[in-house]
């Protein structure tokens, strides 16, 4: 292609704007005023050829676009997809922290809204547990570690919520917990005012593990749970102590705590490593 | 026989219009993959289930179960794709007055029967119309409002506590689920159809959305001047 077309071709850029569409005020490009932009005159073969050469730089643009998404995303390394994704989960979730509000409470049903309960999550619940036998250590809260019995937890406020449970598969239910605040728990054992960024909860085989971000375990829907429909827990709900909130996705409610950790790092959570949003909440 | 080039579509909406094809496409595809853990709606009529959402040999065909956590990761990643496109494109619509070509008024709704009409062979005149018809004027619009709705829905669902207004507002997070889901085959309806207009359209208009151009007919009753034509030929 000369230089000398070029140049002449480009003269079919210049469109005119003030051409009228048919059919006045029947039509409604007119009644908005739409424009109507038109090149003057060619005849056939010139058309056909700036078509042409419109078609040819249209498709070669786009082809190559199309592969490039394409390939680029095929080839991509498993790794570089990983931390891309990854790290939109995490930049989503410091959205998320940064825009929440503790005073933003969940909804709470009235008691004839309460669905039957679906027992889902056997990890870190093993064969047989002896509740009496059950002990709490919390680490991290005070100068030492300190060791709590059910009656201790049971001392503190007794709190009742009807709220849906939301499992990250995409069902929920209603139902009625009855526990302590998380946040009433601190506040009796704890410096409520200096406290660490994360929470690590833990079942006494260790077999299943979870970490809470502060603000969310300190909402005060977020509750150390020991009943459930007003029956006191069973072993497969997470008896004798679980948490229950409708903050957070039934993946983060462990059942049956045997040790709960305030730390600054951090913590490892089971469903996290296998590539679940680590924050899966709000 | 002269003809003139049309400009139709501006180089902005037709890499919008392409980009949004892979970026709803991966949408679908990974709203799939956590649809999959809890495939609970179906159409039903007078109490019988006769279609379900999805048959079994649709997710083992595709590749689908067992696939949450990588379809949540992807469909919180290109969520922010998606929408930006479609942010951008309504930006562009409002500043560059390409809304006057994509809007409907009161009396499209008139004249997009007639369309309607029009395309079942039931009329044979089309009513006069610009870019598009009135027809296209309020699916492109529809289109738009549903990317909204899907917006709103998916926050409903993902947020249900922070954003528990919302979420009410919606009928409560199970509804909010439902929406979003109905949406997605909203989609899959409105392409459909886009797919099967284009190719009844023809050639010229799919190659309109890529050069951005269209020919048309010159108007006879003026003579292109013979001094461009002599520059042009």
């Amino acid at each position: 292609m000369s230089d000398d077309r070029d140049i002449k071709t480009d003269e079919v850029r210049e469109l005119s704007r003030n051409e009228k569409w048919p059919g006045g005020r029947e039509n409604t490009a007119n009644i908005l005023d739409e424009p109507r932009e038109l090149s003057e005159s060619l005849d056939d073969k010139t058309a056909n050829r700036e078509m042409f050469r419109r078609s040819r730089r249209g498709f070669l643009v786009g082809g190559a676009a199309a592969l490039i998404g394409i390939f680029g995303w095929r080839w991509m390394p498993d790794e570089t997809k990983y931390k891309l994704l990854r790290g939109t989960l995490e930049f989503n979730g410091w959205i998320s922290q940064n825009l929440y509000s503790p005073k933003r409470l969940a909804p709470e049903f009235p008691p004839e809204r309460i669905t039957p309960e679906r027992v889902n999550g056997m990890e870190g619940l093993g064969d047989g547990f002896d509740t009496s036998s059950w002990r709490l250590t919390v680490a991290g809260l005070s100068a030492s570690e300190i060791t709590l019995t059910l009656d201790d937890i049971e001392a503190l406020p007794r709190i009742e919520m009807i709220t849906e449970f939301k499992c990250i598969e995409g069902w929920s239910l209603i139902q009625k917990w009855t526990g302590v605040r998380f946040s009433d728990f601190v506040a009796k054992y704890g410096d409520p005012s200096r406290l660490t960024k994360y929470v690590s909860l833990i079942t006494p085989d260790e077999a299943y593990f979870v970490g809470w971000d502060i603000q969310s375990i300190m909402h005060p829907q977020t509750l150390l749970a020991y009943e459930l429909n007003g029956q006191p827990l069973t072993l497969e709900h997470g008896a004798p102590l679980r948490i229950a909130s409708p903050l957070k996705y039934g993946i983060k409610q462990i059942k049956r705590i045997g040790r709960i950790e305030f730390t600054d790092d951090r913590p490892k959570d089971y469903w996290g490593e296998q590539g679940y949003d680590w924050y899966s909440g709000h | 026989m002269p003809k003139q080039l049309e400009k139709k579509h501006p180089l902005a909406i037709r890499w919008m219009h392409w980009l949004n094809f892979p970026l709803l496409a991966m949408m679908i595809w990974s709203g799939l993959l956590i649809y999959w853990a809890n495939a609970v709606y179906s159409l039903k009529l007078f109490g019988n289930e006769f279609f379900h959402f999805f048959p079994v040999g649709f997710y083992d065909f595709l590749g689908i179960p067992f696939r949450l956590a990588e379809g949540m990761q992807l469909h919180f990643f290109f969520m922010w794709l998606f929408v930006g496109n479609g942010v951008v494109y309504v930006l562009y619509t409002i500043f560059s007055g390409e809304w006057r070509a994509l809007v409907p008024v009161p009396s499209s709704f008139k004249r997009a029967t007639r369309v309607a009409l029009h395309d079942a062979h039931v009329v044979k005149e089309l009513p006069p119309q610009g870019k598009y018809n009135d027809a296209q004027r309020i699916a492109y619009t529809l289109v738009i409002l549903m990317g909204v709705g899907s917006v709103v829905t998916g926050l409903g669902i993902y947020k249900p506590t922070q954003l528990a207004w919302l979420t009410s507002l919606l009928g409560g997070y199970e509804w909010a689920r439902w929406e979003h889901f109905w949406l997605m085959i909203g989609y899959v309806a409105f392409f459909v159809v886009h797919i099967i207009q284009v190719v009844i359209a023809g050639w010229a208009n799919f190659r309109s959305m890529i050069t951005g151009y269209d020919t048309v007919e010159a108007k006879t009753s003026e003579p292109p001047a013979p001094n461009s034509q002599g520059e042009l030929a």
